[in-house]
């Protein structure tokens, strides 16, 4: 054996002894320490392999089959169909492919299915693909005839009911396609049909909604300089895949909350990592001395203790990756509901590890564990050796000069606070989420000295139902102080981010409930069945409209379109209003521009329109502003008029006089109508007079409360997955508290074989350990409450604010608050019970033997 | 009737799939206000015969009395209720609780069985070991004199009738010892409780009225018997 292997040998010989024995022997407390860095790496992963899935893979629908194109040209309610023609007469060597895509509802399940229009005959994309053959292709052009993906399980010749925005249609399965793929992008459930067809079935006809152009691979000619000269004005060329981009960029800040939001559980286990590496440093102190006696270097003590939360993180990341794997399918699919209830249609993509999956679960969970076992090892690097010979255990002292931390702690708020008045870079609130960090950290610093003054109040609270246990219990946390302090800081930290969501989330449903009260004013509301999406809402024949008028129970209709338009660079909303109607009746609040009677009037005049505050807040846009929106052949100029509240979506919102605006978009098609009835009419009868004059259309006929409360379905739906993500840090913080808990009884085992000869019985053991428990969880959830409310501020109003462009209205959620306070303080107590029954059953007369 | 009565006891280990003999066939009597002193060398089976006595075990063979209590048999809730009323403890190192003054220490027994007059009595047996005035002081601002004062105070605050005393001088100085070693004398003497005290010094066993001599585990001498 060379001599550097001898030494390495030793030197893995000792690690072993110093470092792994020790953490094999308290395998309960290794345990706990690995699960809880397990489930934060775990949260990360999750959220990344989640986000990945539900948004950063993502293609909207309309863009499954846009194949390797270039470019794609589109327009605001869709390109006129001859434009293709005229294109592929171009004589140049480009192949042009037509799409007209939308969304069919499967009667029943109400499942939504991708139906795409393609040119079958002559689409050069298409050409060999799919299995479809010139020889069905002759059947299919002019047909009811379509090819389904074999998801869709059915066999040629059945025929397949669906719903098409306000019409149910019967179509005949000519064939089932062959590749479960396009290009690369999985199909799942979809139906191809002719371009005729899709246009008959989707009220499209006459118009295209794309249209993808393949360039040659060579040459330098400026082929979208050539494209631009034979479009009409208010077509847009851009690169293919720009939508995709653009969704990106929209879905960025959403990403970036959620991935933060993930973050706060890896910061909890970072606290718990800290906590174990210390007590073990202070526990081997004494074996710490010795080895340095025995001639070990600072440097290695330093290595040994990094090692061993290395060694944390190391098996935490192993557990996390699969663990964060399995969060993820759970996550994908609330994560996929919210960005299509905030953003646009997707088809979420699969749950994949890839290398960088497992780079990020390492990274994150040793990463952590070293950052975290950084100070306590280099403690142990700073333990002489004559402290070996000292008999008396030495305690984990708070070596904390208590001014300075708190001085630290008070420089830290300040800069929080001027955090908070920096912009955002990208509409990421980067400075927001510092303020929050240096919040969270001037808490931390503090969490001794509060911790401390909060035992003694608690010592009294606790003495009464736990007797002298509750008195000792109070004592035996203030001896460990600083181990007290992290337990705390970490659970803390948890409960604030539980509070401050909860305020946030309580806070935004308010002030949306309130919205709603005032914007929703009409009786009943009316519109296509099938899901909507941001960017894709089924419309309507206004001819219903007209029969709704007919009601001798109905005062006014207000008409409304939905387009989906692109605003400097990113997508929004353009809605075509009965203003007349829309203006006296909505309760449209307005926080820029003049009286709301004069924006009213403004409107129905000309060329104007109002902007929701997100819209306002994304785009710098303010009252008095001009506009250019892509609409008629140059573009048309609008005056922004107001700027109103909205909370219907992130995307932002621009809504003109419908009548003004149909000479730009002449669709008819409506997207919804509110219907006001007349004094003294019952709404219930009135929408049954309704009802049975629309038998026949697919529309849904919904009573003002019922759209009330089924937008506060989809609110808690949306925000479902913050407060998973908060309960995971929650979880972590209890896994610490019960792994902290039985290193305290392991500690202070001595303690309590004495407490045993002077008396005391098995069952007042135990209630002094969970006395303790309780004690921790009472100051971290009193202290999480008010580092909470500090939080919610930031949260409410500067990230959400710079995020998504909304102005909430503090709201304290009481009852939620307190529900959630008291789980947490009631998971605290079922954290100790563990650690009560291991110390009610050490053996008294061993533990004092072994001192 | 004795304060602690041994009948055939003997009390053996499991160690490693084989068991230790620690205490073989022991009978002994241990009268009310008796100050005994029980030598021998290290592990022969003095720690083991004082926690069978203090009721902090239980025998493998024979049977402990506790006055006239056997406790064989016992739970652990009965085991608990005689230490709390009939033993009392000193340890070598002293076991005082770090977090806890002087005072919140000697009372901790009759808190813990419930009793109201804590405080009062705690005080009482402090001003007993004259330490009165330090009575709010922590253990580490003690020396180990007084912490040991303040363990014996402890010991005695329930007015055991048994005082088990496990090396009460072995982490002492020789003058310090033997001013405890009065101290246990003088209680002895006024309180009238019986007092075992395992020790390695001979100078303490010329205190005692009678010398326990363990060997192996055995009863290789009892002054009593000779007697």
């Amino acid at each position: 054996m060379t001599r550097r292997n001898a030494k390495a040998k030793h030197l893995a010989l000792l690690l072993h002894r110093l470092i792994g024995q020790p953490l094999f022997r308290d395998r309960a407390r290794t345990a706990v320490t690995v699960l809880a860095v397990a489930l934060g790496v775990a949260t990360v992963v999750a959220i990344d392999l989640a986000g990945e899935a539900s948004a950063g893979s993502f293609r909207s629908s309309m863009e499954t089959l846009q194949g390797s194109a270039s470019y794609e040209i589109y327009q605001v309610g869709g390109l006129p169909e001859g434009l293709y023609g005229e294109l592929a007469r171009l004589p140049e060597p480009l192949a042009f492919s037509a799409r007209v895509a939308g969304y069919g509802t499967v009667p029943g399940t109400r499942e939504r299915v991708p139906v795409f229009g393609v040119d079958l005959l002559g689409d050069p994309m298409l050409r060999g693909w799919g299995g479809i053959d010139a020889a069905d292709l002759s059947t299919l052009t002019g047909s009811r005839s379509v090819w389904v993906s074999p998801a869709f399980g059915a066999a040629p010749g059945d025929r397949i009911d669906l719903i098409f925005n306000d019409h149910a249609e019967t179509v005949d399965v000519q064939g089932v396609l062959q590749d479960t793929q396009f290009q690369g992008v999985s199909l799942g459930r979809m139906v191809l049909a002719d371009i005729a067809l899709a246009q008959r079935l989707l009220d499209r006809m006459g118009r295209l909604d794309r249209i993808y152009v393949q360039v040659p691979q060579r040459g330098d000619k400026d082929w979208a300089e050539l494209l631009r000269r034979h479009l009409p004005p208010s077509a847009v060329l851009v690169e293919a895949g720009i939508q995709s981009r653009q969704n990106r960029k929209m879905l960025n800040a959403f990403r970036w909350n959620v991935r933060v939001l993930s973050y706060i559980a890896l910061l909890v286990g970072a606290f718990l990592v800290y906590n174990a590496v210390a007590v073990s440093v202070v526990r081997r102190r004494p074996q710490i001395g010795i080895v340095r006696a025995l001639g070990a270097s600072q440097r290695m003590v330093r290595w040994g203790f990094l090692l061993e939360g290395g060694l944390l993180g190391i098996c935490g990341a192993g557990l996390g990756l699969p663990l964060g794997q399995l969060f993820a399918f759970a996550a994908v699919a609330a994560m996929g509901q919210t960005v299509e209830a905030l953003y646009v249609s997707s088809a979420p993509g699969s749950v994949e590890i890839r290398p960088w999956t497992v780079a990020l679960s390492v990274i994150t969970g040793v990463g952590v564990a070293l950052a975290s076992a950084w100070r306590p090892a280099h403690e142990a690097a700073s333990v002489r050796p004559t402290e070996a010979m000292a008999r008396a255990r030495r305690d984990y002292v708070a070596r904390t000069s208590s001014r300075r931390w708190a001085g630290v702690a008070l420089g830290l708020v300040v800069l929080a606070v001027a955090l908070c008045a920096i912009p955002p870079w990208e509409r990421i609130p980067l400075a927001g989420y510092a303020a929050a960090l240096a919040l969270i950290a001037a808490a931390a610093l503090l969490a001794p000295q509060a911790s401390a003054s909060g035992l003694r109040i608690v010592e009294r609270l606790f003495a009464m139902p736990f007797g002298v246990a509750g008195t000792l219990g109070a004592r035996g946390l203030t001896a460990s102080l600083a181990r007290t302090a992290v337990i705390v800081a970490a659970l803390c930290t948890a409960t604030a981010m539980m509070v401050s969501v909860g305020v946030m989330v309580g806070s935004f449903r308010e002030t949306v409930s309130l919205w709603m009260d005032r914007q929703l004013q009409a009786d009943l509301y009316i519109r296509a069945e099938g899901p909507s999406t941001p960017d894709q809402s089924p419309t309507m024949d206004e001819e219903i409209a007209q029969r709704v008028e007919q009601s001798p129970h109905v005062a006014a209709v207000d008409r409304f379109r939905v387009h989906a338009i692109e605003y400097g660079g990113l997508p929004a909303r353009l809605g075509l209003g009965d203003v007349r109607v829309h203006g006296r009746r909505a309760g449209i609040r307005f926080l820029e521009g003049p009286r709301p009677e004069t924006i009213w009037d403004r409107l129905t005049s000309g060329d104007s329109v109002i902007v929701s505050e997100p819209f306002s807040n994304k785009h710098d846009v303010h009252a008095d502003d001009a506009i250019k929106l892509p609409l008629g052949p140059d573009g048309v100029r609008f005056q922004v008029e107001g700027v109103y509240y909205d909370y219907s979506g992130e995307q932002g919102y621009l809504i003109g006089d419908r009548s003004n605006l149909l000479r730009y978009l002449p669709d008819r098609r409506l997207s919804s109508l509110a219907v006001y009835l007349r004094e003294g009419s019952d709404a219930e009868e009135a929408r049954a007079d309704i009802v049975r004059a629309l038998s026949g259309s697919n529309v849904q006929v919904a009573r003002n409360r019922e759209l009330r409360e089924r937008a506060l379905v989809v609110f808690d739906r949306t925000f479902a997955i913050t407060y998973a993500l908060e309960a995971i840090a929650v979880i972590v913080a209890i896994l610490g508290m019960a792994g902290a808990l039985i290193i305290l009884v392991i500690d202070r085992r001595a303690d309590l074989g004495v407490l045993r000869v002077l008396g005391a019985s098995q069952r007042q053991v135990r209630r002094l350990v969970l006395a303790q428990a309780g004690m921790l969880g009472l100051i971290s959830t009193a202290t999480g409450c008010l580092l909470g409310g500090g939080l919610s501020l930031i949260l409410i109003k500067v990230i959400n604010k710079q995020s998504f462009g909304w102005t909430i209205q503090f709201h304290w959620p009481i009852a939620f608050l307190l529900a959630a306070l008291a789980a947490i303080w009631a998971a605290s107590f079922v954290a100790g019970v563990y650690p009560a029954r291991m110390a009610a059953a050490l053996d008294p007369v061993g533990v004092l033997h072994e001192e | 009737m004795p304060a602690l009565r041994f009948v055939n006891v003997s009390k053996h280990y499991a160690v490693a799939d084989r068991l230790v003999p620690a205490l073989r066939d022991i009978s002994l009597e241990i009268e009310y206000g008796e100050f005994v002193a029980l030598v021998g060398r290290s592990g022969c089976g003095k720690s083991t015969l004082l926690n069978l006595a203090g009721a902090m075990d239980l025998p493998s063979g024979g049977q402990v009395y506790i006055g006239d209590m056997p406790t064989s048999g016992m739970d652990d809730r009965e085991l608990t209720a005689i230490r709390r009323q009939q033993v009392g403890f000193v340890f070598q190192f002293f076991q005082l609780l770090p977090t806890l003054s002087a005072v919140e220490n000697v009372e901790l027994p009759l808190l813990l069985a419930g009793r109201s007059d804590a405080r009062q009595r705690a005080l009482e047996a402090l001003d007993l070991v004259d330490l009165a005035g330090l009575a709010e002081r922590l253990p580490h601002q003690l020396s180990g004199g007084q912490m040991q004062r303040v363990a014996i105070a402890r010991a005695l605050v329930h007015a055991p009738k048994l005082l088990l005393a496990d090396e009460p001088l072995g982490n002492l100085d020789s003058e310090t010892a033997e001013g405890i070693l009065e101290l246990m004398q003088r209680l002895n003497r006024d309180l009238g409780a019986s007092i075992v005290m395992a020790t390695h010094s001979m100078k303490s066993t010329a205190r005692a009225g009678r010398v326990l001599r363990l060997s192996d585990g055995r009863m290789e001498h009892d002054d009593a018997a000779e007697r």
